[in-house]
C-alpha cells in the first residue's frame, strides 16, 4: 500500500497573530511557521502503518511558497520516504489545493490520502472532501482512530454526537483529528537523513491546475477586545442577569 | 540503553552573535571542517532579544560585503538623545558632553533576532549544519578531563521522569573542540566556569535584565533613526539602570529598559518599574495612540573586564556573553560577542591545523580591539555602585577626561544574588495597577512572547531545597521570586491558610534571572524539551 500525506505550513500556533495595519491579511514575516498541528498527525498515523508492515510507502506533498520546503523535510525527518512540494506563491484556495492533490494521485496512484481534518490559518476543513469529489473515494473525517483491513479502513470520527465508526473501502481519504495519535520527534539523525531524501518540485502550471482565488478576501480584522467580566454575589444574582442582561436563558 | 553518537570537527551550542560568527570564520578558513551548531529555540532567533544599536565593525571583518547581502541591517542613527528624567520632568543632556562610547552616529538600530536568522542563512551557505530544537543539555567529558563534547536533551519525557510513547533519545555529539555560546547566563557555560575554575582571581559577574517591548506607533511621533536613553526616574538614585527608545523602520519603536540585578531593596519588580517608566510624561508622549505588539526580557551580563573568566579550557571555548563579553557603558554586546567568535574560529582553525593549543585563545583576545574596548570600558559599572549622581561624575572623568586610561580597575564587590536587604528593612512599592494601554501585567505580557513549552515534562526550574522559598525566602525577602521574574512564574499562592510555592514553568522566556538573582542560588535553570520557550520575531 501506498499513502500520500498532504501537509501544510502555516503560522506557528503559539505565535499570536497580528493583522497588517492596511487590513490586506496577517503578518508573516520573521514569524515562526511550522506544520499544521493535524498535518503532524497525519504523517504520523502513515509512518506508523508503515512500520507495521502494512504499507511499503509514504509520500508527503506540499502545496505553498519555496519555503514549503521546510515542512515536507519535516515529514522526512519523521518517516516519509519521499516529498513533493507543488510551488504556488500567495493565497492558494482549497479547492485549488484539492485539484493539485488530484492530479498528484493521477500520478502517484497512492492507495490512501492522509491529511489533517483543517488547517489552524484558515479553518476551512474543505480540502480533503473537495479531494474526495473530484475523485469520486470514499472518505472518513475527523479520524481519531484507524485500523487497516485488508481492502478497507475501519475509522473511528470524532463527530458532534460523539464517536462514530464507519468502513470506508480503499482507495479512500482520511482527514485526521488531534486525537488520533502522538507524533513523534525527529531525532538529529533522522534531520540528517531527511536533508538526503528526494523531494521533487512541481509547480501549479505543471500539472495545469489555475490557482487564481475563487473568493475575494475583502478586509482581515482583529475581533473586538472581549470586555472585562463581572463578579456577582450570588447564584440569583447570576440567574438574574443570564435571564435579563444576557438574555441566554 | 547506549546512546547514538554524532562527531564533528567543531560542535557550537548556541546560535546567537558569537556562535554563528564562530561557525562562518571556521568555514570561511577551511570549507572541509564539519561544524555544527546546536540551538535550543524552534528557529534561529526565536530566543534572542536585544535592544539593539548594532555597531558593525566585527561584521565588516566577517563578511566585508555584508552590504550587498540584502542584510537586515538598514536603519541608520540619524539622531541622538540622552535625558534626565525625575517624576514630572526631563532634562536633555547635550550629546556632545557625552562621553564617545556613547555615540551612535555611525550605528544602525536592527532587530538582532534577524541579524542572526541571516546569519545563519550565512553559515548554511558555507555548509555549516545548524539543528534548531535541540538543547545541548550536558557536557560530556573524556577520561583525561577534557570536554568530548555534548549531548543533547532527552525528548518525550513526562513531569515524573518516565518515557513517553514518543520518547526519543537525546544524542551524543563528539568533537574535537565544543564552543560555549548560549548567551548570558548560560546553564553549561555556568557548569564549566565552576569545574575549571574559569573566574579564578576575578570580581563576582555582574548582571542585569532588560526588558524590551516593540510598539507601533503614531506616525507623528516617529522619528526614523532616532536613538534615546534615558537614566533617573523611576529608579532611585541607588539602583543601577536605565532606558532605551530606538526608532526603527515601519513606524516601530523599541523601547526597552535595564535594570542592574545587583538592586537592593526585594519589594522591587523589575518589570513594574519598566511598566512605570511608560508613564513619564516625556515617554507616554511618544507611545500615545500607539499599540504594543512585542514584549520579552532577557539576564544580561554586565561585569566586564574584571568578571570576565578564562574563555580556553580543554576541548572547549566559552565566549560572546556566555563568558560575559558585553561593553557596558556602550550598552553594546553584539560586536564584541561576534568578535570573541570570530577569534574562536581563528584559534580553532589553528588548533586543529596546527596543532596549536587552544590557549592561544588569550593572547589573541588581548591583542584585539574587544580587550582594548573592555579594557576601557571597565571602571563604568563599578562607580554605579556609588549611585547614579557619583557615577555620572566619575564616568564623565573616565571616560570623556581620560578615555576609559586611569591607573586603576575599580572592582565589582558583591554577587547579585548577595545584595538583598531583608524585606521589612527596606520600603515597600506600591505601583500603580496596569491601564492596558501604556502599561500592562505580566500575564498578557507573556502571551504576546509566543511561549509554550510541551505539556507533561519535568519541570526545568529546579529548586536544590524545595522548602526554602517557604521557609526562608517568604520570610526574610518576602519571596523576591514574584518580582523579579518578568514572566510571572513563580507564585505564592494560598491554599487552607498554607502558602505554596508554585512554578509556573510553562510560562518561562529563558531569561535566567532566577538562576542569577536567587539569594540563596536555590534556583537552577536547566534546558527544557526542545523548542520550548518563546518564539520571538523581530526582537
Amino acid at each position: 500500500m501506498k499513502i500520500l500525506v498532504a501537509v501544510k505550513r502555516v503560522i506557528d500556533y503559539n505565535v499570536q497573530i497580528r493583522v497588517k495595519e492596511d487590513g490586506s491579511g496577517v503578518v508573516t514575516d520573521n514569524v515562526k511557521m511550522s506544520t499544521n498541528p493535524p498535518d503532524d498527525n497525519a504523517i504520523e498515523e502513515a509512518v506508523k502503518i508503515k512500520e507495521s508492515g502494512k504499507a511499503k510507502e509514504v509520500i508527503a506533498v506540499s502545496v505553498g511558497e519555496e519555503k514549503a520546503q521546510d515542512t515536507v523535510r519535516k515529514a522526512l525527518a519523521v518517516g516519509a520516504d519521499r516529498g513533493i512540494l507543488v510551488k504556488v506563491d500567495g493565497i492558494v484556495e482549497p479547492l485549488a489545493v484539492s485539484k493539485i492533490l488530484q492530479k498528484i494521485v493521477e500520478k502517484e496512484k497512492p492507495d490512501l490520502v492522509f491529511m489533517g481534518k483543517q488547517a489552524i490559518d484558515d479553518d476551512c476543513n474543505q480540502t480533503g472532501q473537495m479531494l474526495a469529489a473530484l475523485l469520486n473515494w470514499p472518505q472518513a473525517t475527523f479520524a481519531s482512530k484507524i485500523n487497516v483491513k485488508d481492502k478497507s479502513l475501519e475509522v473511528t470520527r470524532e463527530v458532534d454526537e460523539g464517536l462514530e465508526t464507519i468502513e470506508v473501502n480503499v482507495p479512500a481519504i482520511v482527514t485526521c483529528d488531534l486525537r488520533l495519535n502522538e507524533p513523534r520527534y525527529a531525532s538529529l539523525p533522522n534531520i540528517m537523513k531527511a536533508k538526503k531524501k528526494p523531494i521533487e518540485q512541481l509547480s501549479a502550471s505543471d500539472l495545469g491546475v489555475d490557482t487564481k482565488p475563487r473568493i475575494e478576501q475583502i478586509k482581515v480584522e482583529e475581533p473586538p477586545k472581549r470586555k472585562a467580566g463581572i463578579k456577582v454575589a450570588s447564584v440569583e444574582e447570576l440567574v438574574q442577569k443570564l435571564k435579563n442582561e444576557a438574555k441566554v436563558i | 540503553m547506549s546512546r547514538e553518537t554524532m562527531e564533528y570537527d567543531v560542535v557550537i551550542v548556541g546560535g546567537g552573535p558569537s556562535g554563528l560568527s564562530t561557525a562562518i570564520k571556521l568555514k570561511q578558513l577551511d570549507a572541509n571542517l564539519n561544524v555544527c551548531v546546536l540551538e535550543k529555540a524552534s528557529e534561529i532567533g526565536a530566543h534572542i532579544l536585544s535592544g539593539n544599536v548594532f555597531e558593525t565593525r566585527a561584521l565588516d571583518e566577517l563578511i566585508p560585503n555584508w552590504k550587498e547581502l540584502n542584510s537586515p541591517i538598514k536603519t541608520k542613527v540619524t539622531k541622538e538623545k540622552f535625558l534626565f528624567l525625575s517624576k514630572n520632568k526631563s532634562l536633555s543632556w547635550p550629546t556632545w558632553l557625552l562621553p564617545s562610547v556613547q555615540k551612535n552616529h555611525n550605528n544602525y538600530i536592527i532587530s538582532l533576532a534577524n541579524l542572526c536568522r541571516w546569519l545563519a542563512e550565512q553559515a548554511e551557505a558555507l555548509g555549516v549544519e545548524i539543528f534548531p530544537g535541540f538543547p545541548a543539555s550536558e557536557i560530556l567529558y573524556n577520561v583525561d578531563g577534557s570536554i568530548k563534547g555534548v549531548s543533547t536533551q532527552d525528548m518525550g519525557i513526562d513531569k515524573e521522569g518516565n518515557k513517553k510513547d514518543s520518547y526519543e533519545p537525546g544524542i551524543d555529539l563528539k568533537a574535537k573542540v565544543t564552543v560555549f555560546a548560549e548567551g548570558c547566563r548560560g546553564h553549561l557555560g555556568k557548569q564549566l566556569i565552576k569545574k575549571f575554575n574559569l573566574n579564578n582571581g576575578k570580581d563576582p559577574q555582574q548582571y542585569g535584565i532588560g526588558f524590551k517591548e516593540i510598539w507601533e506607533i503614531d506616525e507623528k511621533n516617529h522619528e526614523e533613526g532616532l536613538v534615546m536613553h534615558s537614566a533617573g526616574w523611576p529608579l532611585d538614585n541607588n539602583t543601577y539602570g536605565g532606558s532605551f527608545i530606538y526608532h526603527a523602520e515601519n513606524k516601530q519603536v523599541f523601547l526597552g529598559y535595564v535594570i542592574g540585578l545587583d538592586y537592593k531593596n526585594p519589594h522591587l519588580s523589575p518589570f513594574d518599574e519598566f511598566q512605570r517608566f511608560k508613564t513619564h510624561p516625556a515617554i507616554k508622549r511618544i507611545i500615545d495612540g500607539g499599540k504594543r505588539i512585542s514584549y520579552g526580557a532577557r539576564a544580561l551580563i554586565e561585569g566586564g573586564l574584571q568578571s570576565l573568566p578564562k574563555m580556553f579550557m580543554p576541548g572547549g571555548l566559552l565566549i560572546g556573553c556566555d563568558a560575559g563579553t558585553l561593553n557596558m557603558p556602550k550598552i553594546k554586546g553584539s560586536h564584541t560577542a561576534m568578535k570573541s567568535g570570530i577569534i574562536a574560529g581563528e584559534v580553532i582553525y589553528e588548533h586543529l591545523k596546527n596543532n596549536k593549543d587552544l590557549s592561544i585563545y588569550e593572547e589573541k583576545f588581548k591583542k584585539s580591539w574587544v580587550y582594548d574596548e573592555l579594557f576601557r570600558a571597565r571602571n563604568v559599572k563599578p562607580s554605579f555602585s556609588w549611585g547614579l549622581i557619583l557615577g555620572v561624575i566619575f564616568t564623565g572623568i573616565d571616560q570623556i577626561l581620560f578615555r576609559g586610561k586611569l591607573p586603576f580597575t575599580l572592582k565589582h564587590k558583591h554577587a547579585d544574588h548577595e545584595t538583598l536587604k531583608q524585606a521589612n528593612e527596606m520600603p515597600k512599592i506600591d505601583y500603580p495597577k496596569p491601564d492596558n494601554i501604556i502599561t500592562f501585567d505580566k500575564t498578557s505580557s507573556v502571551y504576546l512572547t509566543g511561549t509554550n513549552h510541551a505539556d507533561n515534562q519535568p519541570v526545568h526550574l529546579q529548586l536544590k531545597d524545595p522548602n526554602l522559598p517557604i521557609s526562608h525566602n517568604l520570610i526574610k525577602y518576602d519571596e523576591p521570586a514574584q518580582r523579579y521574574c518578568p514572566a510571572g512564574v513563580y507564585e505564592i499562592q494560598k491554599e487552607n491558610d498554607v502558602n505554596k510555592f508554585v512554578i509556573n514553568s510553562q510560562n518561562c522566556i529563558h531569561c535566567k534571572t532566577c538562576d542569577i538573582k536567587e539569594p540563596s542560588q536555590n534556583i537552577i535553570w536547566v534546558t527544557p524539551e526542545g523548542g520550548g520557550g518563546p518564539k520571538y520575531g523581530n526582537m
